[in-house]
């Protein structure tokens, strides 16, 4: 570019800046403010009167009236090729780990660094040849990427039908070589090369359908995979107040969960629990490839200090890098903690605008910004014939725990399921917290749905003589009603609940909760007849112990079986 | 190059307007008043118009009175000589000793890169069984103290500084009351901790907008030391009333509130404060304790609420105790697995009988029969609460272990409190393990809580929660539950 189109500053507030400017400017566009050798990145998110408004992703400090802003007329993008797997960027794709590199403990202002190495050779094997016929997101060969064959494809901005006219031999490629040239319809030649832009604000959508997600997203958590399951290219959120346990409820789901990627956004709360991640994933090992947990997942780092308006980007690009992946066929999963975080930095920028505020001063397209995220999941079949699927789940942090608020309202609204947490069960330290009578579903799981239900019914059940007894006390409960609260209590003990520290207990896999809800599930509906109600409570109670201490042995050992031989004559003890 | 101004155009709350050009989004500037002398910082420019918040009010100025931009942003002196020195909200003396210029400091740095960051693994020992035992404190935390008024918690927080191991003290005083800027200034010098402490005060007596600048001035100087590899512990009270000053800038900024009058980036701006602690790879480390009142003893309350979605973890300052419920330390499994093998046994044990205790009690005050259960527990609650919750209670984290085995066999049998036989073993105080008795004990272990007794949780979270929350919880999901 060479006439770059220039602006200058004529107000500032907060990271919020107003800009003047001669000629045009693009909605959404971005745009540098150049102050000494930093160049701030902004975006456009408003343009009234021959002034643009911009949100700056850094801090503003020390900016003047008059200093100047150069437009580049591209929207905000992210760079997608070989060599994103294993990263830590924040929120607009700067690798942190090559900035502390170079810059050491703190984040310097106003510095871009390449999010792909594009100088380092990958191994190229092409799939297409001269003459096939290709669409966007049509791969015309692959790299190996750790564990993945990462698909080089059509670029997804290319509309239309083209004709391959070469392809690079099998051999070592950079990011800034071709690798393969196409004819459009008019003949004219357009080159591909391993890395390409996209706008992280634009869903990409090179696939030839969207279908309705029907294969559960396994995540070895018993109660949502039993309870409350998640389908493959579906969306969730996990609401609740703080220390609830949405943190450690998502980096369990980002460590056992089957799927092949995992995207995790850290968008705008606690640094220190990126660093948890950060530092052991690379040791931990996935147990499906048996390579490190590190080669299949991303980490967007936008936290709570680090700048507020890239923080709001930060979503996008997560989804983004998803979307690219899911291109390839491969099952993607994004974890977004908090979007109640990306929400505010929404408020915050729409109140500099002066915007007529919403409710709890979010702005009125709270619900629609909300919607167009969830959106971006889903499961799709690819111009290649196979499927590829992005599930997004994000934490909410609603003020005071209180779910009656905007961003938990909106997101309920869009999501296939919900998993609410709930401080009662958190305080009680039975964890995960998810409240099994406030959440729901709408997929369908592993397990047979109509003894879900009937197991679930004996929950309910089990709540209610609760809620009595604590007005009539044990004395004035009967003893039936009494035995559905010990079963009640049973289900939620073994079941609902689970030592996410465990090694074992930890990682229940499909196999393994079947077996094991069936065995509880008769339980629940075996009549019992005890004579006293302190008998029933020492038979559960030893019920329990027993079943807990199953739940701790690996499954197919001597000692499962030892163990579960041990509460099938504890059972039969009071049935026979 | 200063500017001088001296047309005053707008004083609205604590923020003044004037036409400049050529000014800085942050500026500092002094504003010259009859009284004296004021800083201002430079929080909005539009065009030629410069709004700035005064940091000693803006009581008494004339519109007249001469407003001179400094061409910098806020900085403040970092050196040895801090030591032992008392400064106000705006970082000027308000000890006898001399101003210090010297190696100035922008306040309010960069955040650190994430990527720099170590998991935390120092366990801070206060000799507070209700820390060190059951949620111990980390080198790096940053944990707030929720409280209301009247509470000790100034106390507390003297009490942690002076038994803390760390090389120095930044004490942040926020809205501070005089007789206690006093009492920490006595206490510290008691415990000999004086010449290795460093004060910014702002007192009740000050403009409130002075206080703003408190936390930054704190932190900015703490994280120099922390980079020179001195283990500071920064201690902030309170913050409730930085956060009240936000509010009434933003109010006099006319900016729409979101909850409570509080600005919509108050979660932003407690989080770039309280994620500047932070534990520097082969350096120093920067540990945040801070007050956090909580109005009307509610912790929905925003700011108590933001600051507990920011935190890692909270204390809950009640009675005089801190509260075994509700408290969190989101840390202490970082460390506790390495300090003794009782230890995360001692911690989740007696705190799931603390539990059944408080259970008891009410069921005890409701009028309900008591069995030989219930009586045990009662026994157990006083002593625990005697023993171990009284904030008096001075002991070694060691000695707490050993106190918490003593309590438990004073009230239970060996195999009736919930641990694992080889600690039992090994702790349960001589004499006092069960005999063989022929007769069973009847078996009252109550169903509500959990006890697992097998392999103790790696790591654990908040404990049950107080009795009145837990019932206002209860009703609410009841409510919920029926309109849906
Ligand atoms: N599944 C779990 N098992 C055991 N402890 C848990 C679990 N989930 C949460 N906790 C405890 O609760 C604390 C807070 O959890 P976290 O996920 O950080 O809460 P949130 O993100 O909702 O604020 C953790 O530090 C941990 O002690
Ligand atoms: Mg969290």
């Amino acid at each position: 570019m060479a006439n770059k189109l220039l602006g200058h500053i004529t107000a500032i507030n907060g990271n919020m800046i107003e800009v003047a400017f001669e000629e045009s400017v693009v909605q959404n566009e971005v745009g540098y403010v150049l102050v000494g050798e930093e160049r701030l990145k902004s975006e456009v998110i408003k343009i009234a009167d021959n002034t643009a408004y911009l949100q700056v992703y850094e801090i503003t400090k020390g900016l003047k009236v008059g200093d100047e802003v150069e437009f580049t007329g591209e929207l905000l993008s992210v760079t997608l090729g070989p060599g994103i797997l294993s990263q830590v960027y924040d929120g607009l794709q700067n690798p942190l780990p090559a900035l502390a590199e170079k810059y050491g403990f703190f984040l310097p202002r106003g510095v871009v660094l390449d999010a792909v190495d594009d100088t380092k050779k990958w191994h190229f094997t092409p799939t297409a040849k001269k003459g096939d016929t290709v669409y966007k997101g049509s791969p015309v060969g692959w790299v190996p990427e750790g564990i993945f064959q990462h698909k080089i494809m059509v670029p997804f901005d290319l509309e239309g039908e083209y004709t391959v006219a070469s392809v690079a031999k099998e051999g070592d490629y950079d990011l800034r070589e071709t690798v393969a040239v196409i004819l459009d319809a008019k003949g004219e030649e357009i080159k591909v090369r391993m890395s390409f832009e996209w706008p992280v604000k634009i869903p990409i959508k090179a696939y030839t359908r969207k279908m309705v997600p029907t294969e559960p997203m396994v995540t070895k958590v018993r109660i949502v995979d039993t309870f409350f399951p998640v389908c493959k290219g579906g969306t969730y959120c996990i609401p609740g107040p703080f220390g609830a346990g949405k943190t450690v409820l998502q980096q369990l789901t980002s460590r056992y969960a089957d799927v092949d990627i995992v995207i995790l956004a850290a968008c705008g709360e606690r640094a220190g629990e990126v660093v948890e991640t950060l530092r052991e994933f690379p040791e931990l090992e996935d147990p499906r490839t048996k390579k490190s947990l590190m080669e299949r997942t991303v980490i967007i780092c936008n936290t709570s200090s680090m700048p507020v308006a890239a923080r709001e980007a930060s979503v996008y690009t997560a989804t983004t890098l998803g979307e690219y992946y899911r291109q390839m066929g491969l099952d993607v999963l994004i974890l977004a903690d908090s979007t109640s975080r990306w929400a505010q930095a929404m408020r915050e920028l729409s109140g500099r605008l002066e915007e007529i505020p919403g409710e709890e001063a979010f702005p009125a397209y709270l619900e629609s910004r909300i919607a167009e995220f969830y959106e971006r999941s889903g499961y799709v079949e690819l111009p290649d014939g196979s499927f590829g699927s992005m599930t997004i789940g994000g934490t909410v942090s609603p003020a005071g725990g209180n779910f009656e608020e905007p961003v938990t309202q909106a997101t309920l609204k869009v999501v296939g399921a919900f998993h609410g947490l709930s401080r009662a069960r958190s305080d009680a330290r039975k964890f995960p917290a998810i409240d099994p009578l406030e959440s729901w579903t709408k997929y369908k799981g592993i397990i047979d749905p109509a003894k879900v239900l009937k197991a679930h019914h004996i929950l309910q059940r089990g709540n209610e003589v609760h809620q009595m007894m604590m007005v009539v006390g044990e004395e004035g409960t009967s003893i039936d009603d009494f035995v559905y609260y010990l079963k009640s209590e049973y289900l939620d003990s073994v079941y609902l609940q689970q030592n996410g520290f465990d090694p074992v207990d930890a990682v229940s896999d499909p196999e393994r909760q079947k077996y094991m809800f069936d065995k509880i599930y008769d339980v629940l509906y075996t009549d019992f007849h005890f004579d006293a109600k302190d008998d029933a409570r020492r038979f559960f109670n030893d019920l329990r112990q027993m079943t807990l201490d199953w739940n701790y042995i690996r499954m197919g050992t001597d000692e499962f079986d030892k163990k579960e031989k041990d509460i099938d004559r504890h059972i039969g003890s009071i049935t026979a | 190059m200063k500017k001088v101004y001296n047309k005053i155009l707008s004083i609205v709350g604590n923020v003044i307007s004037v036409r400049a050009r050529g000014v800085s989004n942050e500026e500092l500037a002094e504003v010259k008043t009859k009284r004296g002398t004021s800083l201002a910082k430079v929080i909005k420019i539009s065009n030629d118009l410069v709004s700035l918040q005064v940091f000693a009010g803006s009581r008494g100025i004339s519109t007249d009175d001469e407003v001179r931009f400094l061409g910098r942003a806020m900085k403040v002196s970092f050196s040895d000589a801090m030591l032992g020195r008392i400064f106000n909200g705006s970082g000027e003396p308000m000890d006898k000793g001399p101003a210090l210029s010297e190696n100035l400091i922008e306040i309010g740095g960069p955040s650190v890169n994430p990527s720099k960051r170590i998991i935390p693994k120092r366990m801070i020992r206060t000799n507070i069984p209700m820390i060190d035992v059951f949620n111990s404190l980390v080198v790096s935390q940053k944990l707030p103290i929720f409280s209301i008024s009247g509470e000790p918690y100034n106390e507390l927080l003297a009490r942690i500084a002076l038994q803390a191991e760390v090389d120095m003290i930044i004490l942040g005083g926020i809205g501070l009351k005089f007789d206690e800027y006093m009492y920490f200034r006595d206490e510290l010098e008691k415990g000999g901790a004086l010449s290795r402490s460093i004060f910014f005060m702002h007192t009740a007596a000050d403009p409130v907008v002075e206080g703003l600048m408190v936390p930054d001035l704190c932190l900015s100087v703490a994280e120099q030391f922390a980079l020179k590899g001195k283990d500071v512990l920064v201690l902030l009270t309170d913050m409730t009333n930085f956060a009240d000053s936000m509010k009434e800038i933003a109010i006099t900024m006319e900016q729409v509130p979101s909850n409570r009058g509080y600005p919509g980036d108050l979660y932003s701006q407690l989080a770039s404060r309280y994620e500047k602690a932070v534990d520097f790879e082969g350096a120093g480390s920067l540990t945040i304790l801070a007050v956090t009142t909580m109005p009307g003893d509610d912790v929905t309350h925003p700011v108590p609420d933001n600051t507990g979605y920011i935190t890692e973890g909270q204390f809950y300052l009640r009675n005089g105790r801190i509260e075994p419920f509700g408290s969190l330390s989101r840390l202490k499994q970082q460390v506790n697995k390495d300090t003794r093998e009782d230890h995360r046994a001692i911690m989740d044990g007696m705190i799931q009988l603390y539990a059944q205790y408080m259970e008891t009690e009410e069921k005890r005050s409701m009028g309900f029969r008591m069995s030989t259960w219930d009586k045990k527990l009662l026994k157990y609650g006083a002593l625990f609460e005697k023993q171990m919750m009284d904030l008096s209670v001075n002991i070694s984290l060691e000695d707490a272990l050993d106190q918490g085995w003593k309590i438990l066999a004073e009230c239970f049998e060996s195999d009736e409190a919930g641990f694992r036989t080889e600690l039992i073993r090994k702790f349960w105080p001589a004499g006092k393990d069960k005999e063989e008795k022929a007769k069973e004990e009847p078996s009252d272990d109550p169903t509500e809580e959990d006890i697992s007794e097998e392999p103790v949780p790696e790591t654990e979270a908040g404990e049950p929660a107080e009795k009145v929350k837990k019932k206002k919880g209860r009703t609410a999901d009841k409510k919920k539950r029926r309109k849906a």
